[in-house]
């Protein structure tokens, strides 16, 4: 747990700049409860000193502080509830913002055993919960304790006796009922967030291979597994359900038993003339308001430790190193000069070196056809030249500077690799070009397009451009898929244009005519494409990989 | 809309019923008790203040008061914990349903249906029901037992305070229908705001690395804000209206508390009523407003559960893309009996070319037909159509006198391997992988298939060997070592008819050589469907299909090189 203390007081750190928001949202909640206290307590007396059957005017300043009590309640918890909802959201953006900010680095590679169902569920469902740490975690207990002191010295007025017995009585509840329903919640609690990231996971996986599943006749067993992960789910909400509902008993429990002890002292005292008669309604009154005043404070437990859970994992998250990391002082990029391997080796795990000792240089404007069979390691080839990954040992230079002095953005925008299994995403097909360089016209696009063949395609489409891709383009055919990507290439202004296996999808007539366009509209630029077809590359030199 | 759902999530939460049932009764107690608290407390107060009754004139109705207060707890407890469970357990019914749905009755998305946004439907969007059933039903049992409980204990003490009450009711009511029909539709936007914000989130962080080829990771993060921007916008304006009814609600029930308190006042200093009966109808007051202000706040806080299930229930109406037959024949055996198109047309829904235009096309038993064509011919569609994923728009597809229409999808395509044309690697081992149609498989078997695919190298190589994970979070393949693994799938098959679509696409020629090979093998005694740009491996089929624009432009025996047929 104290590590999730930790947790939570960095959490905590991390949403500081709103402290005005909060404690005005404190003030309002508190106010809230002030008012409707009051309220109650007053007309308690109001009526008791009516049966007196006193002159109205000895009434009229209960009267005007009953109706200011009144009035002012429901604009309070309006105010309150606005102010502590803004604050939830602001926090909530910024979460989101710093959360992304943590993943947008991090490579495949970096991302470890994180699938992206799971990070999905963090994304929506651990900064969702981050965001009520203030409002739901930390607000109630200060109100609560303002409450307290509060209901104490008011009651002191009338009958000190009674002030104790109701300032004890609260802070019993006040400690008391979230622990107890903390120790019923029990694993509950830790588990809600890893049940829900499980069967995120677990979902996202079956949609996405969904048909193939269904063809393997694997549907029926996916169902299963998804429903022993709801199970989880169905779980943990059984447990919190429960103590939830002991939470609702207790509280309510100690409410009716502090009502009866104010009774029980307060009937004497009256009875002793130690209180004046017409404010034993009072008293009791203010008790029964002042414990609606903690209400919130069970689930304020229960969302304090889904926060340090929230806290824990997204700090968790936090923590993964990128593989690759800008130099502090980046070398500006050299506007001429090779692209070159420099006795390079690589290897993913030390017992199988894949590339070793390997040198080449690529002039602006070449033309290298990167062969080798599956395996060989040319898709590594193409993400050292992109600083993807850095070498074990040697280096990639361009215009003789090592990539590792440059700033990661700056090789990309002069290197821009189209990767093998590049992803198409589910917006239009001219979102997907842009993708590649903002400010291509229109023009950029279709000569782009006509390049990769598919201007025809498009043009006969409803919407042109416009048309949606699909969630990973799957509303296109598998060629059509890949020429989009290789299309991008294209757009891109980068001087170096690396293609891993463009034609992999294509006839023979096809693939021909692509590389002879793709040739051609690179111009000066330098065309590095890995494939294993010789279709359109004959007559570029040629970079060949042994078997790994 | 709203009663559509309503009536229809009543209908999914069949199974909580006995649990709804108990919710009713405990209700109806609690408002019973409501009332004995209001008087017994009154009674003692009044008496205590006015006669200045002792602690032993006063005992008894003390105990009676704490058994009350103590009974209350228990009915509060009792009632949420009802409430809760009941939620429970359609919250899991819900979730069972649309996993059935999703992956038996209609496998693979609609293109309007993302992923994320179904993944956050599920989860989320199901888990914030729980307000719904567990907050805003149960509070309607209140609102209509504990209004009716104190206007009748009210009645007979002072009708002109139960006057008052039993107008404001009505009032509250209206108002409160009115705003939560306004803020129907916006929790509506609210919702979609964050099913975008999902959706999109899963799709950069599947393209994360695309991205960042092309420097626009961190721009995604502007993105990302602006969606969270409007999703914070959609929430502060339902929430502004959804607080604003909540506060007319208090103001009307303010209104209403201080009309009861003044009249009872007036009469109190008239001497027409005792503190007493004044003080119940007091605490009675409020207690009679806050089930109803309940409702309200319900409500609200349930929208997000009722808008994901407005959407999860669509999702649920959608029907399958290809209906099963009522009363299916059992499906063709493609090992004795051809496999013939007729006139087969098929279309996607807006695009308005037809990607396949009348083909005719008979694969006869133990055949091997290679299809080829250009990028975007129509040759994947020919075989989702083949798998039953589609069904053509016009003529028909039969194995032997069956048509495709008349057999249970899952028993038709129990009889096929199919290798896609982007298979998807689950999360797991090489061996669960290859094994995905055959979960029980043999070790020997699936090395064997591993084998013929080519991958006994390269799982030799690996420290794990064929137990290696691989998929997302595992380890990565190339891609053409990932072809291989589908690959090995179908050469695991025994199915009679075997479909790959470009098997050796990501292949280097040696490989590939090698593979076709190993095709040819798996192909003796099956019907193979291959479709392939690959003309050295096309020349290992008996025949070759050539699909232009969606129609057959040749249909030639591959070896003799003569035309057999052109279908028209
Ligand atoms: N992230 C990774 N971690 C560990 N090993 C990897 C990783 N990516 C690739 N490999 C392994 O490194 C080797 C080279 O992979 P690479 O993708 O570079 O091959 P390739 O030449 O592009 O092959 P193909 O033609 O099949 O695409 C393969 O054996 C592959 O399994
Ligand atoms: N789900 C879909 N929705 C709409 N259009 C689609 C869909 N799937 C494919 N298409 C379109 O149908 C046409 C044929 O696609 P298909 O995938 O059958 O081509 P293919 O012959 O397999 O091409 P490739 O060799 O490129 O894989 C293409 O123009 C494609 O854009
Ligand atoms: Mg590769
Ligand atoms: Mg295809």
């Amino acid at each position: 747990m104290s590590a999730a203390t930790a947790a939570v007081i960095r959490a905590a750190r991390l949403q500081r700049g709103e402290g005005r928001r909060l404690v005005l949202s404190i003030a309002l909640a508190f106010g809230t409860v002030v008012a409707a206290t009051g309220l109650l307590t007053t007309s308690g007396y109001l009526i008791s000193r009516a049966a007196q059957r006193p002159d109205i005017l000895e009434l009229t300043a209960a009267i005007t502080a009953a109706q200011a009590f009144g009035l002012a309640r429901a604009p309070l918890r309006y105010a309150e509830r606005l102010v502590s909802h803004d604050l939830a959201l602001r926090i909530l953006a910024r979460l989101r913002a710093g959360f992304y900010a943590v993943l947008a680095p991090l490579g495949p590679g970096s991302l470890g055993e994180h699938r992206r169902g799971e990070l999905l569920s963090r994304f929506v469902a651990d900064v969702d919960a981050l965001q009520d740490l203030y409002l739901r975690a930390l607000a109630p207990p200060c109100v609560a304790a303002l409450v307290i002191v509060s209901a104490g010295v008011a009651a002191w007025t009338a009958l000190p006796l009674a002030a104790l017995v109701i300032a004890g009585s609260l802070a019993v509840a006040a400690v008391a009922v979230p622990l107890v329903t903390g120790a019923l919640a029990g694993a509950a609690g830790r588990r809600q967030a890893p049940a829900r990231a499980a069967l995120a996971t677990e979902l996202v996986e079956a949609l996405d291979g969904g048909v193939e599943l269904a063809v393997a006749g694997r549907g029926p067993e996916r169902v299963q597994r998804l429903r022993a992960l709801s199970g989880r789910l169905t779980w943990v909400a059984r447990r919190d359900a429960v103590a939830g509902a002991a939470a609702t008993t207790l509280s309510s429990l100690l409410t009716g038993g502090a009502v009866v002890l104010v009774l029980l002292v307060g009937i004497p005292a009256v009875h002793s003339g130690a209180l004046a008669g017409v404010l034993l309604a009072a008293i009791v009154f203010l008790v029964m308001g002042a414990f609606e005043g903690l209400q919130p404070l069970p689930a304020a437990a229960r969302t304090l430790r889904g926060c340090a859970q929230a806290a824990e994992r997204l700090e968790e998250l936090g923590s993964l190193q990128p593989a690759i990391v800008d130099p502090p002082a980046p070398v500006p990029l050299p506007a001429t000069g090779s692209l070159a391997l420099h006795a390079v080796a690589f290897s993913y795990d030390r017992a199988a070196p894949l590339l070793d000792s390997m040198s080449f240089e690529f002039e602006p404007g070449c033309r290298v056809a990167v062969t080798g069979p599956s395996g060989a390691g040319k898709t590594t080839l193409a993400r050292l030249l992109v600083r993807f990954l850095d070498p074990v040992r040697g280096a990639v230079t361009l215009g003789r500077v090592d990539l590792r002095e440059l700033a990661a953005d700056d090789v990309r925008g002069a290197v821009v690799l189209i990767a093998q299994d590049a992803h198409v995403f589910a917006s239009s097909i001219r979102q997907n070009l842009l993708l590649a360089r903002h400010g291509a016209t229109e023009e950029e696009l279709w000569a782009a397009l006509q390049a990769v063949q598919l201007d025809g395609f498009v043009r006969a489409l409803p919407d042109g451009l416009d048309t949606l891709a699909g969630e990973d383009g799957k509303l296109l055919s598998g060629g059509q898929r890949q020429r989009l990507t290789i299309a991008r290439a294209l757009v891109s202004d980068a001087r170096w244009l690396v293609l891993d296996e463009p034609t992999a999808h294509l006839d023979v007539d096809t693939a021909t005519e692509l590389m002879r366009a793709v040739d051609a509209a690179a111009g000066d630029r330098g065309l590095i494409v890995i494939s294993h077809r010789p279709e359109g590359l004959e007559d570029f030199d040629r970079l060949a990989l042994a078997p790994a | 809309m709203s009663d559509r759902v309503d009536r229809r999530l009543a209908h999914e939460s069949v199974a909580a019923r006995p649990h709804f049932a108990a919710a009713v009764v405990l209700g109806v107690a609690s408002a019973a008790i409501v009332v004995a608290q209001a008087a017994l407390l009154a009674h003692i107060i009044s008496a205590a203040a006015i006669r200045h009754a002792g602690l032993s004139a006063l005992g008894g109705s003390l105990v009676a008061l704490a058994a009350v207060l103590a009974a209350r707890a228990l009915l509060q407890g009792g009632f949420e914990l009802s409430g809760r469970l009941a939620a429970t357990r359609v919250m899991a019914v819900l979730r069972d349903r649309l996993a059935r749905h999703l992956l038996l009755e209609r496998p693979g998305l609609r293109p309007a249906e993302r992923t994320g946004e179904l993944a956050a439907a599920a989860v989320q969007g199901v888990d914030s029901l729980e307000s719904y059933f567990a907050g805003y039903l149960p509070a309607i049992v209140l609102a209509t037992a504990v209004p009716v409980a104190v206007l009748a204990w009210i009645v007979p003490i002072d009708w002109v305070c139960a006057l008052i009450l039993a107008i404001t009711v009505p009032i509250l009511i209206a108002f409160m229908i009115i705003i939560g029909l306004g803020a129907q539709s916006r929790t509506r936007s609210r919702w979609q705001a964050l099913s975008l914000l999902s959706s999109h989130f899963l799709d950069v962080v599947r393209g994360l690395e695309t991205l960042r080829a092309h420097r626009r990771e961190r721009a995604q993060a502007q993105t990302l804000a602006r969606v969270g921007e409007r999703y914070r916008e959609e929430t502060m304006s339902t929430l502004r209206l959804a607080f604003m009814s909540s506060l007319v609600l208090e103001l009307c029930a303010m209104v209403g508390t201080a009309l009861v308190a003044a009249t009872i006042g007036v009469q109190l200093t008239g001497g027409h009523l005792t503190l007493d009966a004044g003080l119940t109808v007091l605490l009675l007051a409020p207690e009679l407003y806050s089930p109803l202000r309940q409702v309200g706040q319900q409500f609200h806080a349930s929208a997000d559960g009722l808008a994901a299930a407005a959407r999860l229930l669509e999702v649920l109406g959608e029907p399958g893309t290809v209906p099963s037959p009522s009363a299916p024949r059992p499906a063709g055996d493609p090992r004795v009996s051809p496999i013939s198109l007729e006139s087969v047309s098929h279309a996607y829904p807006g695009r308005p070319r037809e990607v396949l235009s009348d083909v005719s096309l008979t694969i006869a038993p133990g055949e091997l037909v290679a299809i080829t064509g250009r990028s975007g011919a129509g040759k994947s569609t020919l075989a989702a159509l083949l798998l039953r994923l589609a069904d053509p728009v016009a003529g028909r597809i039969r194995c032997g006198e069956i048509d495709l229409r008349d057999v249970d999808p899952a028993a038709w395509r129990e009889r096929i391997a199919w290798v896609p044309q982007r298979a998807t690697l689950f999360a797991g081992s090489i061996a669960e992988n290859i094994a995905l149609a055959q979960p029980g498989a043999a070790p020997a078997r699936i090395a064997r298939a591993a084998a013929s695919a080519g991958l006994s190298e390269i799982v030799a190589a690996l420290p794990d060997g064929l137990e290696t994970v691989i998929g997302e979070g595992g380890r990565q393949l190339s891609a053409g070592q990932g072809q291989r693994v589908a690959l090995a799938r179908a050469f695991l098959s025994d199915a009679p008819l075997v479909v790959l679509d470009e098997p050796t696409a990501n292949l280097d020629a040696d490989t590939a050589a090698v593979i076709a090979g190993a095709i040819e093998r798996l192909a003796r005694g099956r019907t193979t469907v291959l479709i392939t740009h690959d003309l050295r491996l096309a020349a290992r089929a008996g025949r070759i299909v050539e699909l232009r624009d969606g129609r057959i432009v040749s249909n030639l025996a591959a070896c003799v090189g003569a035309p057999l047929a052109v279908a028209a």
